[in-house]
């Protein structure tokens, strides 16, 4: 007998989820035009500008699709497992969040259509955008917070009327994530606060463009955790029930969340390696702690693999690899997020070169960072958030992921890998002969160098073609779950395996993680930040398009 | 906390990885010479007066010795002066460079050669050309509506 899901909250995870699709559809057209003008195949019409495209897909895939899609799975997860429900305080504090970040977004979005803001998604001062924008970002920040604080009500109730219990994993990974949250938006909310909205309004005239940086590298960085930590919650918990087999460690998959936490946002420097004005030791010191960061991924990857070879076996499979076979390829709810982990392995092993110090100097800035994080955020992360949309609109809804619709689901998927593997593969390709990232067709005046990058670029072209194709198959496949046959859908979550040890309670002592948490981020950034703040003339601001 | 044997070695095997590659970095950085631009030097300037502040205010290459140049050079947007630069092969260049207005980028494809200019701060990195050739220079931090406009060449003679 499958638990219903509750009806109020399955309408608020259904908003984010939608609300999600929505930007990242609008995104990916934006993508693919992007795509085609770079490899010189169209000219934009009606006086839409390249870096005014860049700045949209930019704002609204990495800040838009994410967060609302994330905060529509960790309610899902805590509605589910904290007791059935959310409490009224948590679904007030849910739809207050979507609400801000709504407003925030349609804001953003007005203010980039109007060319206010063609800042990128980084708006690295001193470009200076229309003060609106700001504000919308502030509006998206704040109702993140707002959902934040959902997450820990819900969570502290259960602990309350459950005192002595270890709390279900998946609320645990989602308390974590957001936890992250809270610390690292701080640097951002105190940028756009504190420098950018008063200097925007012509308050002040200036800006310390070093000291702003810093601060958003502070959030830059702990981001792309914000996103990959929700995809490990449906690897650790989501997928081993999906080909029923049990979670390899409820312990070991803790520590991991607890070491992301802690070391995802001391780090930021290795996005400012290449910058003046930080000393080398405090770099290469942020360079260490990088490294320490690839840590629970090295656990995330054994226990998954574990997990796979356990239930493989137990279903007969013999040999070294027999188990692959035992696995349900055909269903979308694994064969995605599988995918995505597949391409984590390169995209990790790609961010260890960006972060080795010196060695970035090779792919600084160059489209083989964007290929890198096509590849984690835009692959492992995107494919693993479509996998989940594929039984959590129906959970929510009250209806079934048919066969049909899991075929449909299947191509989209199969599609997605495929053109990502032109368009990353070429952006990585290009990205070692230096080719610049963020740039509008141009050929340098017909310098020999960037005639080479040429056939990379129609490659990007092809690539931004064949994901559009697949997010309009993903769209279909959505208007499919929404019209879906009622029925019951299974709400996957993994039991432990019995054999696994006891979990010690330490990991929720919260104080403690964030107290150790708050010291790596003074010793990272103490010393550094007082330079910069006392050091040095501000800039006044440009608008420079 | 039991960690099983198999994982135990799975996960020596990776930190291990991890500690030679902060080795490699770390010592080619600080005894080798091979650090991040801007290493060992760090001051800063008013980026509204850099035209009138030294050695901006006359931005060209000299020689400073034998195959030996330095590059005081000022980004802006949508280019780089002084215009034109031409140093022999076998030279040694320091690029010395700020910006007069926005964020910029300063990459030479095919060296090493890569670094961020920012408004208020001076960077610095060297190169030893050998081959003889024209070499671009382009900005890759996007600057603008003309900022795949903005590079220059450097020719190796």
């Amino acid at each position: 007998m499958i638990q219903s899901f509750d009806r109020k909250d399955g309408r608020l995870v259904l908003a984010h989820l939608l609300f999600a699709y929505a930007a990242l559809f609008l995104g990916g057209i934006c993508g693919m035009l992007q795509s085609m003008v770079r490899s010189g195949s169209v000219t934009l019409p009606a006086g839409i500008g390249y870096y005014q495209l860049l700045t949209a897909h930019g704002v609204l895939m990495a800040l838009v699709f994410t967060t609302f899609f994330i905060i529509g799975f960790l309610y899902s997860g805590m509605s589910r497992t904290l007791g059935g429900a959310l409490t009224g305080v948590s679904r007030k504090l849910g739809w207050a969040g979507f609400a801000l970040m709504g407003a925030g977004t349609a804001l953003g979005v007005v203010m980039v259509l109007l060319n206010k803001a063609t800042v990128l998604y980084t708006f690295y001062a001193p470009l200076k955008a229309s003060p609106y924008f700001y504000i919308a970002l502030v509006l998206l920040v704040v109702g993140s917070w707002l959902s934040g604080y959902g997450v820990f009500a819900q969570y502290r109730t259960w602990r309350r009327t459950n005192r002595g219990k270890l709390s279900p994993l998946l609320a645990f990974m989602g308390v974590v994530t957001m936890l992250m949250w809270q610390i690292a938006t701080l640097g951002v909310a105190a940028t756009v606060l504190l420098q950018f909205i008063p200097w925007s309004f012509g308050w002040v005239d200036t800006i310390n463009v070093l000291l702003s940086r810093t601060l958003f590298w502070y959030f830059g960085h702990p981001l792309v955790y914000f996103w990959l930590m929700p995809a490990y919650m449906c690897w650790y918990v989501i997928v081993p029930k999906i080909i029923g087999g049990k979670i390899y460690s409820d312990a070991l998959a803790r520590l991991s969340f607890i070491l992301l936490l802690l070391f995802s946002i001391p780090v930021g420097f290795h996005h400012q390696l290449m910058e003046p004005g930080i000393a080398p030791f405090w770099k290469f010191l942020q360079v260490v702690l990088t490294f320490m960061v690839v840590v629970p991924s090295l656990i995330t990857a054994f226990s998954l693999f574990a997990t796979f070879e356990l239930s493989g076996r137990a279903r007969g499979a013999t040999g070294l690899f027999g188990w692959l076979k035992k696995l349900p390829w055909r269903d979308v709810r694994f064969f995605a997020p599988f995918m995505g982990m597949l391409v984590f392995i390169p995209a990790g092993a790609g961010g260890l070169v960006n972060a080795s110090n010196q060695m970035d100097a090779v792919v600084h800035n160059t489209l083989w960072v964007t290929g890198h994080f096509h590849l984690t955020v835009a692959t492992s992360v995107a494919l693993t958030f479509f996998g989940i949309g594929y039984w959590l609109i129906p959970v929510v809804t009250g209806r079934r992921l048919t066969a049909r619709l899991n075929r449909i689901g299947i191509l989209q998927v199969v599609l997605w890998c495929v053109g990502m593997l032109f368009m990353s593969g070429s952006m990585h390709g290009s990205g070692l002969l230096g080719d610049p990232r963020r740039t509008d067709y141009t050929t340098y005046n017909d310098s020999p160098e960037s005639v080479l990058w040429m056939p990379y670029h129609v490659a990007m072209a092809i690539g931004g073609i064949i994901l559009f194709l697949s997010l309009i198959v993903l769209m279909c496949a959505v208007v499919g779950l929404l019209r879906a046959p009622r029925g019951e859908e299974e709400y996957p979550i993994g039991e432990v395996i019995d054999t696994a040890e006891k979990t010690p309670r330490v990991f929720e002592r919260w104080g403690l993680w964030v107290a150790i948490s708050a010291a790596l981020i003074v010793i990272a950034y103490t010393l550094p930040l007082i330079d910069m703040i006392g050091g040095g003339k501000g800039s006044p601001g440009y608008k420079m398009w | 906390m039991h960690i099983h044997r198999l994982e135990k070695i799975w996960l020596t095997f990776g930190v291990t990885m991890l500690v030679v590659f902060l080795l490699v970095l770390g010592l080619s950085a600080f005894t080798m010479g091979m650090d991040t631009p801007g290493a060992g030097h760090s001051h800063s300037i008013d980026p509204a007066k850099v035209d009138k502040t030294p050695p901006f205010d006359k931005p060209e290459i000299k020689r400073i010795g034998d195959k030996q140049y330095e590059a005081v050079m000022v980004a802006y947007a949508f280019g780089y002066s002084p215009a034109t630069l031409e140093v022999p092969a076998g030279s040694t260049v320091r690029f010395t460079v700020t910006s007069s207005d926005v964020v910029h980028g300063f990459e030479i494809p095919g060296t090493n050669v890569n670094m961020m200019v920012l408004p208020g701060e001076i960077n610095q990195v060297s190169h030893t050309f050998d081959k003889p050739g024209e070499y671009l220079i382009l900005c890759n931090e996007y600057c603008g509506i003309g900022h795949q406009m903005m590079f220059t060449k450097l020719v190796v003679k």
